[in-house]
C-alpha cells in the first residue's frame, strides 16, 4: 500500500481508524489534541470532544464495555484529571479492546509541567507502549488493541512532543472490520466495591507477571546489533532517534518499545553481551531504576539527568562522540516569548484588572499569556480550574488588605473543564468571590477546538449550546453579567461593582478570539503623527501591533484588527480610522 | 547523507507550509524525510521553528546546533537567533523584514543593529531578501512563506513545475494563483 508523510498524531489516528476503533472520545491538550482530530475525519469512527479527560476516559470504558474498540486521548496533566478512572479501569480490564494516549512534553514547550507518564503505567499497573515515530505511532496502536483485548487491560500509549509533532512516513493497510463484542454482564469483572476488587487485585497482578513474559520475546523490544560491544544502550521513544542518528550502528542498542511492564531476561542477557551499559531516557530515570532492580549496572541519569528534553549533541558529548557547533553572534539577541494576539479580547479586560491593582488567580489557556510583562497582570497558574477554587480559599483564609481585592479569570472550555465545581464551592459555601469567565467562544490554545459553550461539535455539526450565563445561576449565583472586553468603559464598571459587593459574583467577557475565521473585523486603525505626543498610553496593553517609532507610536498595518482598545487610552484621540 | 534545513520565524507567519512543501517533494523523490514542528504556546507570536531533515535514512527528528546544512528565516532577528544551528560553510537565506518581540516593544530590549552585517561577518553564505515586498507584489503580505521558498528552491534541483505541481496540491484553490506568483518571483529575486 502507499506510503505517506504523517505527523505522529495523525499516524496514532490512521492507527485507531486501521485497528477498527469505533469510539473516540478526549480533551484537546498540546501535544496530543490532532489524534482526536485526525480521527474525526474518517467518517467509521465516531469521535467527541468531552468537558474534560476524566469524562473522555470514563466514556471510552463505556464504549469499550458496550463492545467497541474505543480511545481517548490527553496531554500528560491531563491524565491526572483521568487518574481516578485508569487506576480502576485497570482492575475491571475491559470488554472490546481500550487504548489511551498520553502525551508527554519533554522541554515543556506547551505545558505548566514536565511529569513524565511512564510512572503513571506503573502505578495503575497497566502496559505502556512507546513509541519512536510515526510509522511505530501507527503500528503501535494497532499492536496497543491486541494486547488490551488478550490480556483484559487498558493500554497506553506514550506520545511526547518529538513523536506527536513530527511528519515521517507511514504505510497504510486497511480498515479491520469488527463485530461488537456482546456485552455480558459480570459484576465480579465491574462492580469494584471492596469485596470483588480485592479479587481482583491478584488478576492484576498476575497480568503484570504475563505482560513481562511476553515483553521477553516481543517484536516491540527489540535489539539493533552494533560493531563494538564495549557499550551497550538502552533507550526508548525520541531517543532512540537520537542514539541512532550519533551512533549509527556502532553500539548494539536495544530499543524499548513497551516501557511497562519492562522485560527481566532480556535486559540481562543485553547487558551480559556488552562491556558496560548506558541508559538513554528523557525526563526520570525508569528504565535504570528497573535494571538497579533487577540487578544490571547501569549509568543513564548522572549522565544525562531529568530535566528537559534531550537532543542529539547531548546525546553526542555523553556518548563520547564527535560533534560540531555552529558560530554564534557575540551580541546578545533578545528573547521572543509568545504573546496575546493583536485583537485578542483578553487584553482590554487585563488592563483594567491591572489597573485597578487586583490580585488575579489565573488559569491554562492563551490567557495564561496575560503574566507577561508589560500587563504582568496576573498571580498564579496551577492547572485546569485552579484558579476558581484557588480564589474561594483566598478569600475565605481573610487576610488582612486582601478581601475584596482578588478575582479569578478562566476560559469558557477551562471553565466546563473544571471550572464548575470550583464555582459550586463558592455558591455553596459563600464566599464573596468574583469569577471571570473570558468567553472567547472556542478554546484557543490548543488550535481553536469546540467545545459545550461554542454550539458546534468536534465534526462541526451544530449541537446543543451550553449557556454560560443560566449555568452559573442555576448552581446559585445571583449576580451575573456579561460584558465586551473590547470595551473598558463598560468593563472597569463591572469590575468596580462586582469585585468587593460582598457576595458570589460572575462577569462574563464575552468576544470570539480574534483568529476565528468567522470573526470579521474593522481592519486596522492608524495614528494621527501630528496628534501624538509619544505619551506611551497606547504601549500599556502590550499589543504587538503597537510599537515606538521615533517619539510616537505606529501601529503595524499587517497585524492590526482594529478592535479600538488602544485607542480607548489615548488621551490626544490620536488613534483612529484612516480618513477615507 | 542526511540533509538537514530549518526554518524559523515568528508564530503566524506560515512557516508550516513551507516544511510541508518541502517534506511532500523529498518523500516523492523516494527519500526518507522527517518534519519537526511545534505547535501550542509558541505558536502565538513567539519565535517558530521547524526542521525538516532527508536522505537514506533519517532518525533524530530535530537539528541540533552546528548540524543545519540551510537556514531559511522569515525576519532576520530570528535568523540571528539560530545562525549557530548552521554548519560552517552553511547557507542562511533571510527575509529582511523586521518584527518586533515583545521586549523590544517593552523597551526591555534594544532591537539589535545592524544584523545583515554582522551575519555577513560568520562564517556562512549569506542571502538577504526582502521577501515581504515579493509577497506584496504577489498580490498578499501573507506570501512571505512562498517568496522565501522560492529563493530556497534554487538550492535543489527540483524542476520548475515539481514545485509549482506541489503548490498546486498544498495550498486552497482561490491562493494557488497568488502562492505561485510569489514562488516564482522569490525564485528570481
Amino acid at each position: 500500500m502507499e506510503r505517506k508523510l504523517m505527523l505522529g498524531n495523525e499516524a496514532f489516528a490512521r492507527g485507531l481508524y486501521e485497528a477498527g476503533c469505533g469510539f473516540v472520545s478526549s480533551y484537546p491538550g498540546t501535544p496530543s489534541t490532532e489524534i482526536t482530530e485526525f480521527a474525526a475525519k474518517y467518517p467509521e469512527i465516531y469521535a467527541e470532544w468531552a468537558p474534560n479527560e476524566k469524562v473522555a476516559m470514563e466514556s471510552a470504558f463505556g464504549a469499550c464495555l458496550a463492545g467497541k474498540r474505543s480511545f481517548c486521548g490527553m496531554k500528560h496533566v491531563g491524565l491526572n484529571v483521568a487518574a481516578d478512572p485508569l487506576f480502576t479501569i485497570s482492575y475491571t480490564g475491559v470488554n472490546a479492546g481500550m487504548v489511551i494516549a498520553v502525551a508527554d512534553d519533554p522541554g515543556m514547550h506547551s505545558s505548566q509541567n514536565e511529569q513524565d507518564s511512564r510512572h503513571y503505567a506503573i502505578a495503575a499497573k497497566v502496559p505502556m507502549l512507546d513509541p519512536s515515530d510515526s510509522e511505530e505511532a501507527l503500528e503501535f496502536t494497532k499492536l496497543a488493541y491486541e494486547i488490551s483485548e488478550k490480556f483484559d487491560t487498558p493500554v497506553i500509549v506514550r506520545m511526547c512532543t518529538r513523536i506527536a509533532h513530527c511528519q515521517s512516513s507511514v504505510k497504510l493497510s486497511e480498515r479491520q472490520q469488527l463485530p461488537d463484542k456482546p456485552y455480558v454482564k459480570n459484576i465480579a469483572k465491574y462492580i469494584m466495591m471492596p469485596g470483588m476488587a480485592k479479587k481482583r487485585h491478584p488478576v492484576v497482578e498476575q497480568r503484570t507477571k504475563a505482560l513481562t513474559e511476553w515483553a521477553e520475546t516481543a517484536p516491540v523490544n527489540r535489539i539493533d546489533e552494533g560493531s563494538d560491544s564495549s557499550l551497550g544502550i538502552i533507550t526508548a521513544s525520541t531517543c532512540y532517534d537520537y542514539v541512532k542518528e550519533v551512533c549509527a550502528d556502532k553500539y548494539p542498542v536495544l530499543k524499548l518499545g513497551m516501557v511497562n511492564p519492562l522485560p527481566e531476561k532480556l535486559i540481562k542477557d543485553f547487558a551480559a553481551k556488552v562491556k558496560k551499559v548506558i541508559v538513554v531516557e528523557e525526563l526520570d530515570g525508569i528504565i535504570e531504576a528497573h535494571c538497579s532492580s533487577i540487578g544490571v549496572k547501569t549509568t543513564g541519569k548522572e549522565l544525562f539527568g531529568n530535566i528537559d528534553e534531550l537532543m542529539p549533541n547531548i546525546v553526542a558529548e555523553k556518548l563520547g562522540v564527535p560533534y560540531s557547533t555552529g558560530s554564534k553572534l557575540s551580541e546578545e539577541i533578545p528573547g521572543r516569548p509568545p504573546v496575546m494576539c493583536a485583537g485578542c479580547p483578553h487584553r482590554g479586560l487585563y488592563y483594567i484588572l491591572k489597573k485597578h491593582n487586583l490580585t488575579v488567580l489565573g488559569d491554562i489557556g492563551c490567557y495564561t499569556l496575560g503574566a507577561t510583562a508589560p500587563l504582568n497582570a496576573t498571580d498564579t497558574t496551577i492547572c485546569m480550574g485552579a484558579s476558581v477554587s484557588g480564589l474561594h480559599g483566598f478569600n475565605k483564609a481573610g487576610a488582612a488588605g486582601l478581601t475584596g481585592k482578588t478575582v479569578a479569570v478562566i476560559g469558557d472550555s477551562t471553565f466546563m473543564h473544571s471550572g464548575i465545581t470550583g464555582l459550586v464551592n463558592i455558591a455553596y459555601n459563600e464566599s464573596a468571590s468574583t469569577v471571570i469567565i473570558l468567553d472567547n467562544s472556542t478554546t484557543g490554545m490548543t488550535g481553536h477546538q469546540q467545545n459545550p459553550t461554542t454550539g458546534f461539535n468536534l465534526k462541526g455539526d451544530p449541537c446543543t449550546k451550553i449557556d454560560l450565563e443560566s449555568l452559573c445561576r442555576a448552581v446559585g449565583i445571583r449576580r451575573v453579567r456579561v460584558v465586551d472586553p473590547y470595551n473598558l468603559q463598560q468593563v472597569e464598571e463591572a469590575v468596580k461593582e462586582e469585585v468587593g459587593c460582598g457576595e458570589p459574583s460572575v462577569i462574563i467577557s464575552r468576544r470570539p478570539c480574534a483568529l476565528l475565521k468567522t470573526v470579521r473585523h474593522p481592519g486596522p486603525i492608524i495614528v494621527d503623527e501630528s496628534k501624538c505626543i509619544g505619551c506611551k498610553a497606547c504601549m500599556k496593553i502590550g499589543c504587538p501591533a503597537i510599537s515606538i517609532v521615533g517619539k510616537k507610536a505606529v501601529i503595524d498595518q499587517t497585524q492590526c484588527v482594529g478592535c479600538n482598545v488602544c485607542a480607548q487610552l489615548c488621551r490626544q484621540n490620536a488613534i483612529g480610522k484612516k480618513e477615507a | 547523507m542526511t540533509k538537514n534545513i530549518m526554518i524559523v520565524g515568528v508564530g503566524g507567519q506560515g512557516t508550516l507550509l513551507a516544511s510541508k512543501l518541502l517534506g511532500k517533494l523529498f518523500l516523492e523523490k523516494g527519500l526518507d524525510v522527517k518534519v519537526s514542528e511545534v505547535h501550542g504556546m509558541s505558536q502565538r507570536g513567539g519565535s517558530v521553528v521547524t526542521y525538516v531533515r532527508y536522505g537514506e535514512k533519517v532518525f533524530s527528528p530535530v537539528i541540533d546546533k552546528g548540524q543545519a546544512d540551510i537556514i531559511i528565516s522569515f525576519e532576520i532577528l530570528e535568523a540571528a537567533r539560530y545562525v549557530d544551528f548552521l554548519k560552517k560553510g552553511g547557507s542562511l537565506i533571510t527575509n529582511t523584514q523586521q518584527i518586533n518581540p515583545m521586549p523590544v516593544i517593552t523597551g526591555a530590549a534594544e532591537y539589535p543593529s545592524e544584523l545583515e552585517n554582522k551575519l555577513k561577518a560568520l562564517d556562512i553564505n549569506l542571502e538577504c531578501f526582502d521577501a515581504l515586498s515579493i509577497a506584496r507584489q504577489a498580490g498578499s503580505q501573507k506570501a512571505v512563506n512562498l517568496a522565501l521558498l522560492g529563493k530556497l528552491s534554487n538550492h535543489f534541483d527540483f524542476s520548475e513545475q515539481q514545485w509549482l505541481d506541489t503548490i498546486e496540491t498544498s495550498v486552497p484553490a482561490k491562493f494557488v494563483e497568488m502562492n505561485k506568483k510569489a514562488f516564482l518571483l522569490g525564485r528570481n529575486a
